[in-house]
């Protein structure tokens, strides 16, 4: 399965990868993409890297990462941030949004604009949250498949 | 805070669901969680029955500066997603949160040997908030995607024994039966927004005009629904799904079930009901198949050794009357006279058989898994005698067996007998089917009883005793509500059910949000 | 003649593909099939809803970094935020359906379906 093609094409690339999905998830209320988008871009970069590497490695590895944790945390944080609105709002009210937090907080231009970060209110934390928890989720999704087929194989 | 009760009670099970994966390795802390969780929703529950039935609709908009702002000034049609809970989204929510509490405290010792049970009752919350969107919602997509998550859930749970072949064998059946359903649920809504521009239920109904588009989506809708509530045609998941399922998710399930009979009346009596002529059509077509289901499912559990599946075949035959009471009400909603004499009273008799049988059936499963939990067998052959053993289950399985035969002066009872006499004066042939079906379901249970608990007591055995106190408990309560609700139907039907009614039948009250505009 | 089969192609796809979903799920023996023709249709469904709300020569709704012609020249966003949520939940639909799959392949050696019946009756 693990060439030396798919080595060294991952020891360029998953960086690569890594850096554009993050870049969507951070990006996701300028620009196309979000939280679940980018998650799945990012948890495709670690396919290839557990694709890359030996079953044991991956196992060793991966002992050590909460991901199921990350997954309950993210959806936490989601739900944290939806009931931010009950402070005298309703329910995933945009708390945040235009009330001059210094984070994400700055008022929203309408219309055609170039695009600031800093807009948006509760829209980024939930989509760095959502994308949390699909890159542990699909991770862990892929892992298990993965080991799987390590299974089949040494039987 | 009150008026935040809608969000809440996704927001609670939801957070619940969430927190209850970090319990890795220590089931009992992640089962006393969840079932604090089913508790505190429980209450919340009751606390928003109590608040529709004395107050009125209850409309909750997401995102907006205030719950009741369904239309913000300089707008014409409702954009955001709006909760819309009338009494009977609320007499289903109570149902669901009741037996999701039941199912947590018996799952606390049915399942303790088992592994993953984090995950089991991340799966159970999630499960009780699919349910709960489903019912309290007042939006297309969001109906769409609550069913998904119920039914992504369910079936998870369907396959929870994963070291059973045959358990992935029914959570996938399962699995495709509700993705597929779930996605012509989701083409027909495209239909309806393509045509109509707008997801909010009750701004479509306002639109809809019936034309050859409008059939298609009414169809579709309806075979979905009818498929995931395991009418006749497509009932074969429900066996294979109820009888491999844990017994503690089962109540649970039960309700997922009726969500989407809940779906497909509002489906019927909301969305479409401008269209007065054609529903009632459209209520024949319903009760037929109330009928077929009522019958097919009670032949079919004639022949059955499993115990869970004889029992699954029941719930596919209980469907069966709640479609034909409130197909008998659909048939004459444009006949005033008619839906006074007989139409409201069949809808109650229907709307009543709902919790009656989530209750009665429930119990009755969970006698079953108290069997299996002793024996370690489904299979009806191999017991016998238990009853000296197990003197609660014995209690709790004749006064499961007792209600859904319908006999007085269980719960059972208090239902079908309105149901017998409304579909007797629509068609006296619906009325004897009807109760032909409850004197084979009443043969049927006897034959249970008889080879599970009567009869020389088997060998093997000797040593096995009564099922843990949670187990106990959770059926006696639920003995305990179908002798109430057969003693008392009045007031369950004054203060809960006839509610329910006059909410489905309420159309100008569901159009306008309960008077907000 | 040309013109309604290119303005109505997209629903032409729509229903061949839901054509071929239904069969795939209906009278395929492989279990792997079946979930590939779920797969099919829940295309089906997320290429109609696409479908229905693109308007031809409009451009993306998203305001960063539009050009000066896109105001009030946009495609419906609804639609896609719809076909986005069906899509996410696609992704856990096929994951769980793969995962049974697997589960039933180790417990019966095989993934026909016509083998795998133990649940009858």
């Amino acid at each position: 399965m693990t060439t030396v093609i798919i080595k060294t094409t991952t020891k360029y690339l998953a960086a690569l990868i890594l850096t554009f999905g993050a870049y969507i998830i951070v990006h996701g209320h300028l620009t196309p993409g979000g939280g679940f988008q980018g998650g799945a871009v990012f948890a495709s970069g670690l396919a290839l890297l557990i694709v890359a590497c030996e079953g044991d490695v991956i196992r060793e590895r991966f002992k050590k990462v909460p991901l199921s944790a990350l997954e309950s945390v993210g959806a936490l944080g989601f739900l944290g941030m939806a009931t931010l609105g009950f402070m005298g709002y309703t329910f995933f009210r945009n708390v945040i949004a235009n009330s001059g937090f210094p984070l994400f907080g700055e008022p929203t231009p309408l219309g055609i604009n170039p695009g600031y970060l800093n807009t948006g209110g509760t829209l980024p934390y939930m989509n760095i949250f959502v994308g949390t928890k699909v890159l542990a989720g699909l991770t862990s999704i892929i892992l298990v498949f993965y080991l799987l087929l390590e299974v089949r194989e040494n039987e | 805070m009150i008026e935040h009760l809608p969000a809440l009670m996704i927001a609670v099970p939801l957070f619940g669901a969430f927190t209850t994966p970090l319990f890795k390795k220590k089931p009992r802390a992640a089962a006393l969680w969840a079932l604090s969780i089913t508790a505190v929703t429980l209450c919340l529950g009751i606390l928003l029955v109590k608040e529709v039935t004395t107050k009125g609709m209850m409309i909750y908009v997401f995102g907006a500066s205030s719950p009741g702002l369904v239309l913000p000034s300089g707008y014409h049609v409702p954009v955001r997603i709006i909760f819309e809970v009338d009494a009977m989204g609320a007499f289903m929510a109570l149902s669901a949160v009741l037996m999701s509490f039941i199912g947590a405290m018996y799952s606390y010792s049915h399942v303790k040997f088992e592994t993953g049970l984090e995950k089991y009752y991340a799966l159970l919350l999630l499960l009780e908030v699919g349910i709960l969107g489903m019912v309290l919602t007042g939006d297309l997509f969001n109906l769409f995607v609550f069913l998904e998550i119920a039914g992504i859930s369910g079936s998870a749970l369907v396959g929870f024994r994963n070291y059973r072949g045959e358990a992935s064998e029914a959570g996938l059946k399962y699995l495709i039966v509700s993705a597929v359903a779930s996605l012509m649920v989701l083409f027909s809504i495209g239909l309806l927004y393509g045509e109509y521009g707008n997801l909010n239920m009750a701004y479509l109904s306002t639109q809809i005009g019936f034309n050859t588009v409008d059939i298609i989506a009414l169809g579709l809708l309806f075979t979905s629904f009818a498929m995931k509530c395991g009418a006749v045609p497509t009932h074969y998941w429900v066996p294979d799904a109820y009888s491999e399922v844990p017994a503690g998710i089962n109540p649970t399930l039960l309700v997922a079930t009726y969500a989407s009979l809940y779906a497909l009346f509002r489906v019927s009596f909301s969305l479409f009901g401008k269209v007065t002529l054609t529903m009632s059509s459209v209520g024949w077509i319903m009760s037929v198949i109330g009928v077929l289901t009522m019958f097919i499912g009670v032949t079919m559990a004639l022949v059955q050794k499993d115990v869970k599946r004889l029992m699954s075949y029941h719930a596919i035959s209980q469907t069966g009357y709640m479609l034909l009471g409130v197909g008998v009400g659909l048939t004459v909603i444009n006949d005033p006279a008619k839906m006074a004499a007989f139409g409201r009273d069949a809808m109650a008799g229907g709307i009543f058989h709902i919790i009656n049988h989530i209750i009665y059936k429930s119990l009755l499963l969970m006698t079953a898994g108290a069997l299996f939990y002793v024996t370690g067998t489904r299979n009806l052959n191999e017991m016998g005698g238990l009853a000296r053993k197990m003197p609660y289950t014995t209690i709790a399985f004749i006064v499961g067996a007792a209600a859904i035969s319908g006999i007085p002066p269980f719960n059972g009872f208090a239902s079908k007998f309105l149901i017998y006499e409304t579909s007797y004066q629509l068609n006296p042939l619906l009325a004897i089917f009807a109760m032909v079906t409850s004197i084979l379901t009443l043969a049927s249970f006897v034959k249970v009883f008889a080879s599970a608990f009567l009869g020389p007591p088997v060998e093997k055995y000797e040593n096995v005793g009564e099922v843990p106190k949670p187990m106990v408990a959770a059926m006696l309560i639920l003995a305990a509500l179908c002798i109430l609700f057969g003693l008392f139907p009045n007031i369950v039907l004054n203060k809960l059910v006839y509610p329910a009614v006059d909410a489905l039948l309420n159309l100008s009250g569901y159009q306008t949000w309960g008077g907000v505009l | 003649m040309n013109e309604v089969v290119l303005v109505n192609l997209p629903f032409i796809v729509v229903a061949l593909l839901l054509a071929v979903g239904f069969y795939t799920i209906g009278f395929k023996r492989n279990l792997i099939k079946i979930v590939i023709g779920v797969e099919i249709l829940e295309g089906a469904v997320n290429l109609f809803l696409i479908a229905l709300g693109y308007v031809k020569g409009a451009y993306a709704p998203i305001y960063t970094m539009a050009p000066p012609q896109a105001e009030n020249n946009m495609v419906l966003p609804t639609p896609q935020a719809l076909t986005l949520t069906s899509i996410v939940i696609g992704v856990a639909v096929s994951a769980l359906m793969l995962a049974f799959a697997v589960n039933i392949y180790r417990h019966y050696g095989t993934l026909d379906v016509i083998k795998i019946r133990r649940l009858r009756g």
